[in-house]
Protein backbone atom coordinates (compact mmCIF):
# COMPACT_ATOMS: atom_id res chain seq x y z
CA UNK A 1 0.00 0.00 0.00
CA UNK A 2 2.67 2.27 0.83
CA UNK A 3 5.65 3.54 -1.63
CA UNK A 4 7.87 3.36 1.33
CA UNK A 5 9.53 0.80 4.24
CA UNK A 6 6.83 1.63 7.07
CA UNK A 7 8.09 3.20 10.64
CA UNK A 8 5.08 0.88 12.33
CA UNK A 9 2.78 -1.94 11.24
CA UNK A 10 -0.17 -3.70 13.37
CA UNK A 11 0.02 -7.38 12.26
CA UNK A 12 -3.71 -9.15 13.50
CA UNK A 13 -3.80 -6.32 16.32
CA UNK A 14 -7.06 -6.79 18.50
CA UNK A 15 -7.60 -5.23 22.32
CA UNK A 16 -9.62 -6.72 24.97
CA UNK A 17 -11.37 -4.36 27.89
CA UNK A 18 -12.12 -7.42 30.08
CA UNK A 19 -13.40 -10.01 27.99
CA UNK A 20 -14.67 -6.84 25.53
CA UNK A 21 -13.28 -6.70 22.12
CA UNK A 22 -12.43 -3.00 21.26
CA UNK A 23 -9.93 -3.40 18.40
CA UNK A 24 -10.72 -6.16 15.75
CA UNK A 25 -7.70 -7.62 14.18
CA UNK A 26 -6.03 -4.29 12.52
CA UNK A 27 -3.65 -4.46 10.02
CA UNK A 28 -2.18 -1.07 9.61
CA UNK A 29 0.76 0.77 7.89
CA UNK A 30 2.50 3.93 9.51
CA UNK A 31 4.55 5.66 6.97
CA UNK A 32 7.27 7.31 7.63
CA UNK A 33 7.70 11.34 8.07
CA UNK A 34 3.96 11.35 6.80
CA UNK A 35 0.78 12.14 8.71
CA UNK A 36 -1.51 9.13 9.60
CA UNK A 37 -5.11 9.79 10.12
CA UNK A 38 -7.38 7.54 11.88
CA UNK A 39 -10.75 8.42 11.58
CA UNK A 40 -14.14 6.79 12.74
CA UNK A 41 -17.31 7.50 14.79
CA UNK A 42 -17.26 7.21 18.45
CA UNK A 43 -16.52 4.07 20.46
CA UNK A 44 -14.89 2.71 17.07
CA UNK A 45 -11.40 1.84 19.21
CA UNK A 46 -9.15 4.63 17.46
CA UNK A 47 -7.89 5.86 20.80
CA UNK A 48 -7.02 2.18 22.05
CA UNK A 49 -5.72 1.87 18.97
CA UNK A 50 -3.35 5.02 18.70
CA UNK A 51 -2.68 3.99 22.77
CA UNK A 52 -1.16 0.61 21.47
CA UNK A 53 1.50 2.32 19.73
CA UNK A 54 3.05 3.88 22.61
CA UNK A 55 1.72 1.20 24.91
CA UNK A 56 -0.47 3.67 27.24
CA UNK A 57 -3.09 0.70 27.27
CA UNK A 58 -0.55 -1.13 29.51
CA UNK A 59 -1.65 1.25 32.20
CA UNK A 60 -5.53 -0.03 31.98
CA UNK A 61 -5.45 -2.93 34.51
CA UNK A 62 -8.21 -5.31 32.47
CA UNK A 63 -6.53 -4.08 28.67
CA UNK A 64 -5.51 -6.80 26.63
CA UNK A 65 -3.68 -6.92 23.55
CA UNK A 66 -3.03 -9.40 21.05
CA UNK A 67 -1.21 -9.19 17.90
CA UNK A 68 2.18 -7.30 16.73
CA UNK A 69 3.23 -3.76 17.21
CA UNK A 70 6.48 -3.71 14.42
CA UNK A 71 8.39 -0.48 15.32
CA UNK A 72 11.59 -0.75 12.38
CA UNK A 73 11.81 -3.85 13.00
CA UNK A 74 11.40 -4.07 17.06
CA UNK A 75 8.24 -5.86 18.33
CA UNK A 76 6.85 -3.72 20.88
CA UNK A 77 5.08 -6.21 22.52
CA UNK A 78 7.44 -8.69 22.76
CA UNK A 79 9.08 -9.71 26.06
CA UNK A 80 11.93 -7.87 26.73
CA UNK A 81 10.66 -4.65 25.65
CA UNK A 82 10.24 -1.84 28.30
CA UNK A 83 7.04 0.03 27.37
CA UNK A 84 9.07 3.09 29.69
CA UNK A 85 11.69 3.02 27.19
CA UNK A 86 9.67 2.71 24.03
CA UNK A 87 7.37 6.18 25.15
CA UNK A 88 10.27 8.48 24.44
CA UNK A 89 10.89 7.38 21.14
CA UNK A 90 6.71 7.77 20.25
CA UNK A 91 5.71 10.57 21.99
CA UNK A 92 2.02 11.52 22.73
CA UNK A 93 -0.01 14.85 22.65
CA UNK A 94 -3.06 14.10 24.18
CA UNK A 95 -6.75 15.44 23.68
CA UNK A 96 -6.84 18.61 26.34
CA UNK A 97 -3.75 20.27 26.33
CA UNK A 98 -2.24 18.87 30.05
CA UNK A 99 0.82 20.71 30.80
CA UNK A 100 1.98 19.88 34.45
CA UNK A 101 1.82 22.49 37.18
CA UNK A 102 5.02 23.73 36.73
CA UNK A 103 6.81 26.77 34.96
CA UNK A 104 7.12 26.19 31.06
CA UNK A 105 10.59 26.01 31.14
CA UNK A 106 10.35 22.96 33.89
CA UNK A 107 7.41 21.10 31.50
CA UNK A 108 9.47 21.01 28.33
CA UNK A 109 12.98 20.14 30.97
CA UNK A 110 10.88 17.49 32.39
CA UNK A 111 11.02 14.73 30.23
CA UNK A 112 14.93 15.09 29.25
CA UNK A 113 15.59 14.92 32.61
CA UNK A 114 13.88 12.05 34.04
CA UNK A 115 15.17 10.15 31.27
CA UNK A 116 18.84 11.60 32.23
CA UNK A 117 19.84 14.29 29.29
CA UNK A 118 23.18 15.63 30.50
CA UNK A 119 23.71 18.31 28.11
CA UNK A 120 22.72 22.14 27.65
CA UNK A 121 18.96 21.63 29.14
CA UNK A 122 18.40 25.84 27.99
CA UNK A 123 19.56 25.00 24.69
CA UNK A 124 17.08 22.00 24.44
CA UNK A 125 14.37 23.43 25.81
CA UNK A 126 14.97 26.89 23.50
CA UNK A 127 15.15 24.51 20.76
CA UNK A 128 11.94 22.37 21.41
CA UNK A 129 9.94 25.87 21.87
CA UNK A 130 10.63 27.11 18.50
CA UNK A 131 10.42 24.05 16.85
CA UNK A 132 6.97 23.86 18.18
CA UNK A 133 6.13 27.12 17.51
CA UNK A 134 5.24 28.83 20.92
CA UNK A 135 9.13 30.11 21.33
CA UNK A 136 8.38 33.62 20.57
CA UNK A 137 4.82 33.75 23.09
CA UNK A 138 6.90 32.51 25.91
CA UNK A 139 10.76 33.14 25.63
CA UNK A 140 10.35 36.21 28.07
CA UNK A 141 8.37 34.52 30.69
CA UNK A 142 10.25 30.48 30.68
CA UNK A 143 9.47 30.59 34.47
CA UNK A 144 5.91 31.43 35.01
CA UNK A 145 3.50 28.98 35.70
CA UNK A 146 2.37 26.88 32.28
CA UNK A 147 -1.32 26.84 33.57
CA UNK A 148 -1.37 30.47 32.58
CA UNK A 149 -1.37 30.01 28.90
CA UNK A 150 -4.11 29.85 27.01
CA UNK A 151 -5.68 26.15 25.57
CA UNK A 152 -4.10 26.62 21.57
CA UNK A 153 -0.28 27.72 23.75
CA UNK A 154 -0.86 25.05 26.28
CA UNK A 155 -1.31 22.08 23.23
CA UNK A 156 1.99 23.91 21.57
CA UNK A 157 3.63 22.99 24.57
CA UNK A 158 3.14 20.18 25.12
CA UNK A 159 3.72 19.31 21.67
CA UNK A 160 7.22 21.02 23.02
CA UNK A 161 7.11 18.88 25.74
CA UNK A 162 6.80 16.14 23.05
CA UNK A 163 9.32 16.87 21.07
CA UNK A 164 12.10 17.81 23.96
CA UNK A 165 12.63 14.13 24.60
CA UNK A 166 13.39 13.60 20.90
CA UNK A 167 11.12 11.24 19.70
CA UNK A 168 10.88 9.92 15.94
CA UNK A 169 6.74 9.28 16.49
CA UNK A 170 4.28 11.72 17.38
CA UNK A 171 0.81 10.20 18.46
CA UNK A 172 -1.75 12.76 18.80
CA UNK A 173 -5.17 11.42 20.63
CA UNK A 174 -7.61 14.44 18.84
CA UNK A 175 -5.30 17.16 19.38
CA UNK A 176 -7.24 20.00 18.19
CA UNK A 177 -10.84 19.05 20.01
CA UNK A 178 -10.44 21.32 22.98
CA UNK A 179 -9.37 24.20 20.86
CA UNK A 180 -10.70 26.98 18.91
CA UNK A 181 -10.39 27.09 14.90
CA UNK A 182 -7.56 29.36 15.39
CA UNK A 183 -5.56 27.26 18.06
CA UNK A 184 -6.97 24.77 15.53
CA UNK A 185 -5.34 26.09 12.36
CA UNK A 186 -2.42 26.70 14.41
CA UNK A 187 -1.63 23.29 15.29
CA UNK A 188 -2.28 21.97 11.75
CA UNK A 189 0.20 24.05 10.42
CA UNK A 190 2.52 23.17 13.14
CA UNK A 191 1.81 19.36 12.09
CA UNK A 192 2.92 19.73 8.75
CA UNK A 193 6.01 21.44 9.29
CA UNK A 194 6.53 18.71 11.96
CA UNK A 195 6.27 16.07 9.25
CA UNK A 196 9.55 16.55 7.85
CA UNK A 197 11.13 15.07 10.60
CA UNK A 198 8.65 13.21 12.19
CA UNK A 199 6.13 10.42 12.12
CA UNK A 200 2.39 11.15 12.55
CA UNK A 201 -0.42 9.62 13.98
CA UNK A 202 -3.45 11.58 14.82
CA UNK A 203 -6.87 10.70 16.03
CA UNK A 204 -9.75 13.08 14.83
CA UNK A 205 -13.21 13.69 14.99
CA UNK A 206 -12.74 16.11 12.68
CA UNK A 207 -12.98 14.69 8.93
CA UNK A 208 -11.80 17.91 7.28
CA UNK A 209 -8.94 18.40 9.40
CA UNK A 210 -7.88 14.59 8.35
CA UNK A 211 -8.39 15.75 4.75
CA UNK A 212 -6.39 18.88 5.26
CA UNK A 213 -3.44 17.78 6.99
CA UNK A 214 -2.87 14.17 6.76
CA UNK A 215 -1.29 11.57 3.90
CA UNK A 216 -2.86 8.43 4.64
CA UNK A 217 -6.07 7.82 6.42
CA UNK A 218 -7.84 5.30 8.25
CA UNK A 219 -11.20 4.64 8.43
CA UNK A 220 -12.45 2.17 11.37
CA UNK A 221 -15.59 2.02 12.46
CA UNK A 222 -18.11 -0.37 14.82
CA UNK A 223 -20.95 -2.84 13.85
CA UNK A 224 -23.13 -4.79 16.09
CA UNK A 225 -20.69 -7.77 15.70
CA UNK A 226 -17.53 -6.29 15.32
CA UNK A 227 -15.67 -3.15 16.94
CA UNK A 228 -12.51 -1.37 15.83
CA UNK A 229 -12.07 -2.65 12.36
CA UNK A 230 -10.54 -1.23 9.93
CA UNK A 231 -12.68 -0.75 6.85
CA UNK A 232 -10.72 1.41 4.68
CA UNK A 233 -7.20 2.38 4.38
CA UNK A 234 -5.48 4.57 1.91
CA UNK A 235 -4.35 7.84 0.55
CA UNK A 236 -6.43 10.56 2.20
CA UNK A 237 -6.82 12.67 -1.64
CA UNK A 238 -8.62 8.90 -2.20
CA UNK A 239 -9.96 8.22 0.94
CA UNK A 240 -11.83 11.43 0.39
CA UNK A 241 -12.92 12.16 -3.17
CA UNK A 242 -12.99 8.43 -3.70
CA UNK A 243 -13.44 5.65 -1.16
CA UNK A 244 -13.20 1.96 -2.36
CA UNK A 245 -15.41 0.73 0.64
CA UNK A 246 -19.61 2.01 0.67
CA UNK A 247 -19.38 2.16 4.30
CA UNK A 248 -16.10 4.64 4.44
CA UNK A 249 -18.11 7.27 1.42
CA UNK A 250 -21.03 7.12 4.05
CA UNK A 251 -19.71 8.38 6.78
CA UNK A 252 -17.31 10.81 5.09
CA UNK A 253 -20.48 12.24 3.65
CA UNK A 254 -21.98 12.53 6.82
CA UNK A 255 -24.77 10.11 6.25
CA UNK A 256 -23.92 8.64 9.86
CA UNK A 257 -21.49 9.25 13.06
CA UNK B 1 -51.68 21.75 25.91
CA UNK B 2 -48.53 22.28 28.13
CA UNK B 3 -47.67 19.06 31.16
CA UNK B 4 -48.47 20.84 33.84
CA UNK B 5 -51.31 22.68 34.31
CA UNK B 6 -51.43 26.00 35.53
CA UNK B 7 -53.02 25.86 38.75
CA UNK B 8 -50.89 22.68 39.46
CA UNK B 9 -47.73 24.56 38.85
CA UNK B 10 -49.11 27.63 40.85
CA UNK B 11 -49.77 25.80 44.24
CA UNK B 12 -45.97 23.19 43.66
CA UNK B 13 -44.41 26.60 43.04
CA UNK B 14 -45.28 28.16 46.40
CA UNK B 15 -44.74 24.58 48.23
CA UNK B 16 -41.30 23.94 46.35
CA UNK B 17 -40.48 27.88 47.63
CA UNK B 18 -41.43 27.24 51.04
CA UNK B 19 -39.13 24.08 51.03
CA UNK B 20 -36.56 26.12 50.23
CA UNK B 21 -36.39 28.04 52.50
CA UNK B 22 -37.18 25.91 55.56
CA UNK B 23 -34.04 23.58 54.34
CA UNK B 24 -31.74 26.84 54.38
CA UNK B 25 -33.61 27.69 57.90
CA UNK B 26 -32.33 23.79 59.20
CA UNK B 27 -28.75 24.55 57.45
CA UNK B 28 -28.36 27.80 59.37
CA UNK B 29 -30.16 26.58 62.67
CA UNK B 30 -27.19 23.87 62.72
CA UNK B 31 -24.44 26.21 61.90
CA UNK B 32 -25.78 28.05 65.25
CA UNK B 33 -25.95 25.57 67.16
CA UNK B 34 -22.34 24.33 66.67
CA UNK B 35 -20.82 27.59 66.69
CA UNK B 36 -23.04 28.59 69.75
CA UNK B 37 -21.72 25.56 71.89
CA UNK B 38 -18.66 26.43 70.66
CA UNK B 39 -18.30 29.76 71.67
CA UNK B 40 -19.89 29.02 75.15
CA UNK B 41 -17.10 26.64 75.86
CA UNK B 42 -14.55 28.90 74.91
CA UNK B 43 -15.81 31.75 76.83
CA UNK B 44 -16.52 29.72 79.94
CA UNK B 45 -13.29 28.03 79.54
CA UNK B 46 -11.74 31.70 79.10
CA UNK B 47 -13.26 33.06 82.42
CA UNK B 48 -12.33 30.43 84.71
CA UNK B 49 -9.04 29.86 83.50
CA UNK B 50 -7.31 32.57 82.20
CA UNK B 51 -6.40 34.05 85.72
CA UNK B 52 -4.72 30.99 86.30
CA UNK B 53 -2.22 31.28 83.32
CA UNK B 54 0.92 32.98 84.30
CA UNK B 55 4.71 32.71 83.21
CA UNK B 56 5.12 30.29 86.88
CA UNK B 57 2.22 28.25 85.36
CA UNK B 58 3.72 27.80 82.29
CA UNK B 59 7.45 27.12 83.62
CA UNK B 60 6.51 25.51 87.08
CA UNK B 61 6.26 21.57 86.87
CA UNK B 62 3.20 19.59 88.55
CA UNK B 63 2.93 20.34 92.60
CA UNK B 64 0.37 19.41 95.43
CA UNK B 65 -0.25 22.62 96.20
CA UNK B 66 -2.57 23.95 93.57
CA UNK B 67 -0.86 27.71 93.46
CA UNK B 68 2.23 26.23 92.68
CA UNK B 69 1.93 23.72 90.01
CA UNK B 70 2.36 24.23 86.81
CA UNK B 71 2.34 22.69 83.18
CA UNK B 72 5.80 22.72 81.99
CA UNK B 73 6.68 18.95 81.68
CA UNK B 74 2.98 18.07 80.26
CA UNK B 75 3.63 20.93 77.45
CA UNK B 76 7.01 19.38 76.46
CA UNK B 77 5.76 16.60 76.42
CA UNK B 78 2.74 16.82 74.50
CA UNK B 79 4.86 18.77 71.73
CA UNK B 80 7.62 15.63 71.74
CA UNK B 81 4.86 12.69 71.69
CA UNK B 82 2.85 14.52 69.17
CA UNK B 83 6.07 15.26 66.89
CA UNK B 84 6.79 11.61 67.21
CA UNK B 85 3.13 10.66 66.28
CA UNK B 86 3.14 13.14 63.46
CA UNK B 87 6.03 11.66 61.93
CA UNK B 88 5.45 7.97 62.26
CA UNK B 89 2.02 8.29 61.05
CA UNK B 90 3.03 11.00 58.13
CA UNK B 91 5.69 8.37 56.95
CA UNK B 92 3.73 5.27 57.37
CA UNK B 93 0.28 6.63 56.20
CA UNK B 94 1.96 8.55 53.23
CA UNK B 95 3.36 5.03 52.55
CA UNK B 96 0.62 3.08 52.80
CA UNK B 97 -1.56 5.38 50.68
CA UNK B 98 0.74 5.38 47.80
CA UNK B 99 1.26 1.53 47.82
CA UNK B 100 -2.93 0.76 48.27
CA UNK B 101 -3.69 3.65 45.37
CA UNK B 102 -0.95 3.61 42.91
CA UNK B 103 0.63 -0.08 43.07
CA UNK B 104 -2.22 -2.03 44.44
CA UNK B 105 -5.12 -0.34 43.05
CA UNK B 106 -8.55 -2.22 41.96
CA UNK B 107 -6.58 -5.44 43.66
CA UNK B 108 -9.03 -7.53 45.90
CA UNK B 109 -6.16 -7.21 48.34
CA UNK B 110 -6.13 -3.07 48.29
CA UNK B 111 -9.94 -3.44 48.79
CA UNK B 112 -10.26 -5.16 51.59
CA UNK B 113 -7.42 -3.31 53.04
CA UNK B 114 -9.39 0.03 52.74
CA UNK B 115 -12.23 -1.45 54.26
CA UNK B 116 -10.76 -2.51 57.18
CA UNK B 117 -8.15 0.68 57.61
CA UNK B 118 -11.48 2.46 57.54
CA UNK B 119 -13.09 0.42 60.41
CA UNK B 120 -9.88 0.92 62.55
CA UNK B 121 -10.75 4.70 62.63
CA UNK B 122 -13.52 3.36 64.70
CA UNK B 123 -11.43 1.13 66.85
CA UNK B 124 -11.51 2.11 70.56
CA UNK B 125 -8.32 4.54 71.37
CA UNK B 126 -8.11 2.52 74.47
CA UNK B 127 -7.23 -0.60 72.49
CA UNK B 128 -4.34 1.57 70.65
CA UNK B 129 -3.28 2.27 74.51
CA UNK B 130 -3.27 -1.58 75.33
CA UNK B 131 -1.48 -2.41 72.28
CA UNK B 132 1.42 0.33 72.36
CA UNK B 133 2.06 -1.21 76.14
CA UNK B 134 2.68 -4.91 74.57
CA UNK B 135 4.33 -3.81 71.94
CA UNK B 136 6.69 -0.99 72.27
CA UNK B 137 6.30 -0.81 76.26
CA UNK B 138 7.41 -4.54 76.86
CA UNK B 139 8.05 -6.50 73.49
CA UNK B 140 10.47 -3.41 72.28
CA UNK B 141 11.60 -2.57 75.55
CA UNK B 142 11.10 1.03 74.45
CA UNK B 143 9.51 1.63 78.71
CA UNK B 144 7.15 4.33 79.26
CA UNK B 145 8.40 6.41 77.28
CA UNK B 146 8.02 9.84 75.11
CA UNK B 147 8.74 7.32 72.19
CA UNK B 148 6.27 4.32 72.91
CA UNK B 149 3.49 7.22 73.61
CA UNK B 150 4.46 8.29 70.13
CA UNK B 151 4.45 5.42 68.37
CA UNK B 152 0.94 4.14 70.21
CA UNK B 153 -0.30 7.31 69.08
CA UNK B 154 0.84 7.45 65.55
CA UNK B 155 -0.66 4.07 65.21
CA UNK B 156 -3.99 5.84 66.29
CA UNK B 157 -4.14 8.21 64.22
CA UNK B 158 -2.65 6.00 61.28
CA UNK B 159 -5.96 5.23 59.44
CA UNK B 160 -7.06 9.71 59.33
CA UNK B 161 -3.57 9.85 57.62
CA UNK B 162 -4.10 6.64 55.39
CA UNK B 163 -7.79 7.77 54.20
CA UNK B 164 -6.83 11.84 53.87
CA UNK B 165 -3.57 10.51 51.63
CA UNK B 166 -5.20 8.02 49.92
CA UNK B 167 -8.18 10.62 48.91
CA UNK B 168 -5.28 13.38 47.90
CA UNK B 169 -3.29 11.07 45.77
CA UNK B 170 -6.52 9.74 43.52
CA UNK B 171 -7.58 13.14 43.04
CA UNK B 172 -4.26 13.72 41.21
CA UNK B 173 -5.72 13.87 37.47
CA UNK B 174 -5.19 11.06 35.33
CA UNK B 175 -4.14 13.53 32.43
CA UNK B 176 -0.74 14.25 34.61
CA UNK B 177 -0.08 10.99 34.99
CA UNK B 178 0.01 10.33 31.35
CA UNK B 179 1.39 13.03 30.12
CA UNK B 180 4.56 12.05 32.20
CA UNK B 181 4.20 8.13 31.20
CA UNK B 182 4.07 9.40 27.65
CA UNK B 183 7.38 11.09 28.32
CA UNK B 184 8.87 8.04 29.38
CA UNK B 185 8.99 8.14 33.42
CA UNK B 186 8.65 4.69 35.01
CA UNK B 187 6.42 4.51 37.93
CA UNK B 188 8.34 5.10 40.51
CA UNK B 189 9.18 8.52 38.81
CA UNK B 190 5.55 9.43 37.96
CA UNK B 191 4.88 8.67 42.06
CA UNK B 192 7.79 10.90 42.83
CA UNK B 193 7.63 13.99 40.68
CA UNK B 194 3.60 14.14 39.86
CA UNK B 195 2.09 12.20 42.21
CA UNK B 196 3.50 13.14 45.60
CA UNK B 197 3.87 17.06 44.75
CA UNK B 198 0.87 17.23 43.67
CA UNK B 199 -1.11 15.14 46.40
CA UNK B 200 0.85 16.85 49.10
CA UNK B 201 -1.31 19.69 50.29
CA UNK B 202 -4.31 16.70 51.12
CA UNK B 203 -1.56 14.74 52.78
CA UNK B 204 -0.63 17.60 54.40
CA UNK B 205 -4.53 18.72 55.92
CA UNK B 206 -4.39 14.47 56.68
CA UNK B 207 -1.73 15.12 58.82
CA UNK B 208 -2.76 18.11 60.56
CA UNK B 209 -6.13 16.39 61.29
CA UNK B 210 -3.99 13.68 63.03
CA UNK B 211 -1.82 15.78 65.05
CA UNK B 212 -4.70 17.31 66.58
CA UNK B 213 -6.69 14.07 67.35
CA UNK B 214 -3.40 12.88 69.13
CA UNK B 215 -2.46 15.88 70.85
CA UNK B 216 -6.01 15.50 72.87
CA UNK B 217 -5.82 11.69 73.70
CA UNK B 218 -5.82 10.82 77.05
CA UNK B 219 -7.25 7.12 77.48
CA UNK B 220 -4.38 5.35 75.07
CA UNK B 221 -1.41 6.69 77.16
CA UNK B 222 -3.05 6.29 80.17
CA UNK B 223 -3.61 2.34 79.81
CA UNK B 224 0.08 2.55 78.18
CA UNK B 225 1.42 3.83 80.96
CA UNK B 226 2.47 7.45 81.10
CA UNK B 227 3.42 9.57 83.78
CA UNK B 228 0.33 11.83 85.89
CA UNK B 229 2.62 13.66 88.06
CA UNK B 230 5.58 14.44 86.26
CA UNK B 231 8.65 16.81 87.90
CA UNK B 232 10.56 16.90 85.59
CA UNK B 233 11.26 17.56 81.61
CA UNK B 234 11.42 14.85 79.31
CA UNK B 235 14.98 14.99 78.20
CA UNK B 236 15.23 12.15 75.80
CA UNK B 237 13.31 9.67 73.81
CA UNK B 238 13.50 7.31 76.06
CA UNK B 239 12.42 9.00 79.51
CA UNK B 240 9.24 9.14 80.89
CA UNK B 241 6.57 11.89 80.20
CA UNK B 242 2.97 12.97 80.67
CA UNK B 243 0.92 15.28 78.22
CA UNK B 244 -1.47 18.36 78.53
CA UNK B 245 -4.74 16.31 78.39
CA UNK B 246 -3.57 13.85 81.40
CA UNK B 247 -2.44 16.77 83.45
CA UNK B 248 -5.91 18.09 82.70
CA UNK B 249 -7.73 15.38 83.43
CA UNK B 250 -5.78 14.59 86.99
CA UNK B 251 -6.00 18.13 88.00
CA UNK B 252 -10.35 18.40 87.01
CA UNK B 253 -10.40 15.00 89.60
CA UNK B 254 -8.84 16.63 92.10
CA UNK B 255 -11.29 18.34 94.91
CA UNK B 256 -9.67 21.66 95.64
CA UNK B 257 -11.04 24.97 93.66
CA UNK B 258 -7.56 25.98 92.35
CA UNK B 259 -6.93 22.60 90.40
CA UNK B 260 -10.01 23.29 88.96
CA UNK B 261 -8.71 26.78 87.91
CA UNK B 262 -5.23 25.08 87.02
CA UNK B 263 -7.31 23.11 84.79
CA UNK B 264 -8.94 25.72 82.87
CA UNK B 265 -6.17 27.13 82.50
CA UNK B 266 -4.48 23.94 80.53
CA UNK B 267 -7.31 23.81 78.29
CA UNK B 268 -6.29 27.19 77.12
CA UNK B 269 -2.68 26.16 76.96
CA UNK B 270 -3.70 22.70 75.05
CA UNK B 271 -6.03 24.64 73.09
CA UNK B 272 -3.43 27.52 71.54
CA UNK B 273 -0.81 24.65 71.15
CA UNK B 274 -3.03 23.47 69.06
CA UNK B 275 -4.16 26.73 66.95
CA UNK B 276 -0.66 27.33 66.14
CA UNK B 277 0.16 23.95 65.42
CA UNK B 278 -2.49 23.89 63.31
CA UNK B 279 -2.23 27.78 61.43
CA UNK B 280 1.92 26.56 60.91
CA UNK B 281 0.47 23.60 58.99
CA UNK B 282 -2.00 25.38 56.82
CA UNK B 283 0.85 28.15 55.82
CA UNK B 284 2.58 25.35 55.20
CA UNK B 285 -0.24 23.70 53.04
CA UNK B 286 -1.05 27.52 51.08
CA UNK B 287 2.84 27.31 50.29
CA UNK B 288 3.22 24.23 48.29
CA UNK B 289 -0.50 24.76 46.72
CA UNK B 290 0.36 28.15 45.38
CA UNK B 291 3.73 26.19 44.81
CA UNK B 292 1.81 23.33 43.01
CA UNK B 293 -0.54 25.41 41.37
CA UNK B 294 1.18 28.93 40.06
Amino acid sequence: MLDQDPILQTRGLSVYYDTKKVVTDVNLDVARNRITSIIGPSGCGKSTLLRCFNRMNDLIPSARVEGQVMFDGLDLYGHDVDPTEIRYLIGMVFQRPNPFPKSIYDNVAFGPRINGFKGDMDELVERSLVRAAIWDEVKDRLNTSALALSGGQQQRLCIARALAVEPRVILMDEPCSALDPIATLAIEELMRELSEDYSIIIVTHNMQQAARVSHYTAFLMVEEARVGFMVEFGESRQIFTNPEDERTEAYITGRFG
Amino acid sequence: MSVISQSDFQRKRARRKWMGRAFYGLCLLSVAIALGMLAVLLVYLFIQGITGISWSFLTSFASRHPDQAGIKAAILGSIYVVMVAGVTSFVLGVATALYLEEYAARSKFARIAKINIANLAGVPSIVYGILGLQIFVHSMHLGKSVLAGGFTLGLLVLPIVIVASGEAVRAVPPSLREAAYGLGATRWQVIWHMVIPQAFPGILTGVILAVSRAIGETAPLIAMGALTFVPFTPDSPLSRFTVLPIQIFNWTSRPQEGFQEAAAAGIIVLLVILLVMNAGAVILRNKFQNKSGG
